[in-house]
């Protein structure tokens, strides 16, 4: 019952967060705020992450390949079709949902606990709106940018890997990486990336605006969003994946 | 003018104001005093539109904020202003933005008025070469004439203040209600001010509400307060040794 209420609760600030801004050209400047915050803050460590990983993708399927009569070039193939249908949309943002999640609910649940929110209601500003809807547009825009240079990084971490141990060379990895690629499967990732977007932004600010008490709850709050955006991002993924390439 | 009349507001099982009625004088400072957890709060947030009573009505100008569709409401609190316990400023805005802010929400000024009118308001709470400091690099005093002057910046009709010295020095706490003061003739606002500190309420206090575990004790100016016979009230105001002296000395 708890989860239904809070389900409703949901819809309701969603739909509060979607109502007409007081002014558009400041909705447009916090866009690009968010965009630096929550976005171009994140390109180091999503390059970080994506490059070692995609390196280890690489390893490990040449691993396994070991001794076997499969051509050296499904090294590359494996490792493009690894990140870009699984690791870069669904890790990354999976990872995305800790460091951003946490970060918006912390910050507005300190603006809850700390009267900002109730000093912009009184103004007649609606917190909703004006908190969160940047945040989920700036997501929804950058994210896909984001995963699109994890998915370039990936493979290039991939490549890197693969030629430096001498598991396989440069063409062949290049090769592989060209083989049977299938358009649609990166589109698929992309919409997978913008849903995943909107879940992190979306919950983890329903968490943060509905704190209530003191540090103690702002930390709660924070785990909580990190936990039901991972979940849900989870959930989501293979749903998606059924409907879209089941 | 605005008439409260019967409010109720509980949580769960906890009535935190029981059928209050009161009128706010217009132009005036009104002081609403009582222990902690009197219903002060909650009362100033029913009052903000913030929380909504059980019960009862809260009118400003006749209209009932109660029952106010939520674009009239919005309207209605461009004029107010309001001035939290710790300030409330906003974190991620330097003081000047701070300032600022209403002014780009709700003014059709240029840049340059804008600016103008933040210095300006700035300056009047005694504010000078601070614009670019934020929140955390200014002291409690300064942040409570932060906002202040974030409160004032669109000319309120209505001024609203939340324990406004509390954790001051007294040097800086009673400045902060000359201030108070000063501003509500200047724009001749309506100022309702939450406070259980009883220098402002001997300062400014021209028309003192007391309430106590919800309810409406009492309802007087700061000279009636030295000769009231409402046992609750001079529990309160005679706690302290100084108030005792200044009684005797009246007496």
């Amino acid at each position: 019952m708890g989860l239904i209420a809070s389900f409703g609760k949901y819809l309701l600030f969603i739909a509060e967060v979607f109502r007409k801004p007081e002014r558009r050209s400041v909705m447009y400047r916090l866009v690009v705020k968010e965009v630096f915050e929550l976005g171009l803050k994140s390109v180091l460590f999503v390059v970080f992450v994506s490059l070692f990983v995609g390196a280890v993708v690489t390893l490990q399927t040449a691993a396994n390949m070991e001794g076997s009569w499969m051509p050296r070039y499904l090294i590359g193939y494996a490792t493009r079709d690894a990140v870009i249908l699984e690791f870069s949309p669904t890790i990354i943002s999976l990872l995305l949902a800790g460091k951003i999640g946490s970060n918006i609910a912390s910050s507005l649940g300190t603006m809850r606990v700390t009267e900002q929110i109730d000093a912009l209601e009184v103004m007649g500003v609606n917190p909703a709106t004006y908190l969160v809807r940047p945040k989920i547009f700036a997501l929804i825009f950058f994210n896909p940018l984001l995963i699109c240079l994890s998915m370039f990084v990936g493979v290039i971490g991939g490549w890197a890997a693969g030629v430096l141990t001498g598991e396989c060379s440069s063409s062949e990895f290049i090769d592989g990486i060209q083989y049977d690629f299938i358009p649609f499967k990166a589109v698929y990732a992309l919409i997978k990336t913008v849903l995943f977007a909107f879940i992190i932004a979306s919950v983890s600010s329903f968490h943060g605006f509905y704190t209530q008490g003191g540090a103690l709850e702002v930390g709660r709050s924070s785990t909580r969003a990190v936990v039901f955006s991972s979940v849900l991002i989870i959930v989501t993924n293979y749903l998606l994946t059924q409907i879209l390439l089941g | 003018m605005i008439e409260v009349r019967n409010i109720v507001k509980s949580f769960s099982e906890n009535i935190i104001l029981n059928d209050v009625s009161f009128d706010y004088v217009h132009g005036k400072t009104n002081l609403v005093i009582g222990q902690s957890g009197s219903g002060k709060t909650v009362l100033l947030k029913c009052l903000l539109g913030l929380y909504t009573p059980d019960s009862g009505s809260i009118s400003f100008n006749g209209s009932d904020i109660v029952v106010l569709p939520t674009n009239e409401l919005k309207s209605l609190r461009k004029q107010v202003g309001m001035v939290f316990q710790g300030g409330a400023l906003f974190d991620s805005l330097n003081v000047e933005q701070n300032v600022l802010f209403p002014l780009e929400m709700f003014s059709d000024m240029s840049r340059e008025e804008m600016l103008e009118r933040v210095n300006f308001c700035l300056k009047r709470v005694n504010l000078e070469n601070v614009n670019y400091l934020f929140p955390s690099e200014i002291s409690g005093g300064m942040k409570k004439r932060v906002a202040i002057a974030r409160a004032i910046v669109l000319n309120p009709k209505y001024l609203f203040c939340d324990e406004p010295n509390s954790g001051l020095d007294p040097y800086t706490a009673i400045l902060i209600d000359n201030l108070l003061q000063e501003l509500t003739h200047e724009y001749g606002m309506t100022t309702v001010i939450n406070t259980h500190d009883m220098n402002s309420v001997m300062e400014i206090g021209e028309n003192i509400l007391f309430i106590k575990d919800g309810r409406k004790i009492w309802q007087g100016t700061s000279q009636d307060i030295l000769i009231a016979s409402n046992q609750d009230l001079q529990n309160f105001v005679f706690s302290s040794e100084l108030f005792k002296t200044i009684k005797a000395k009246s007496i």
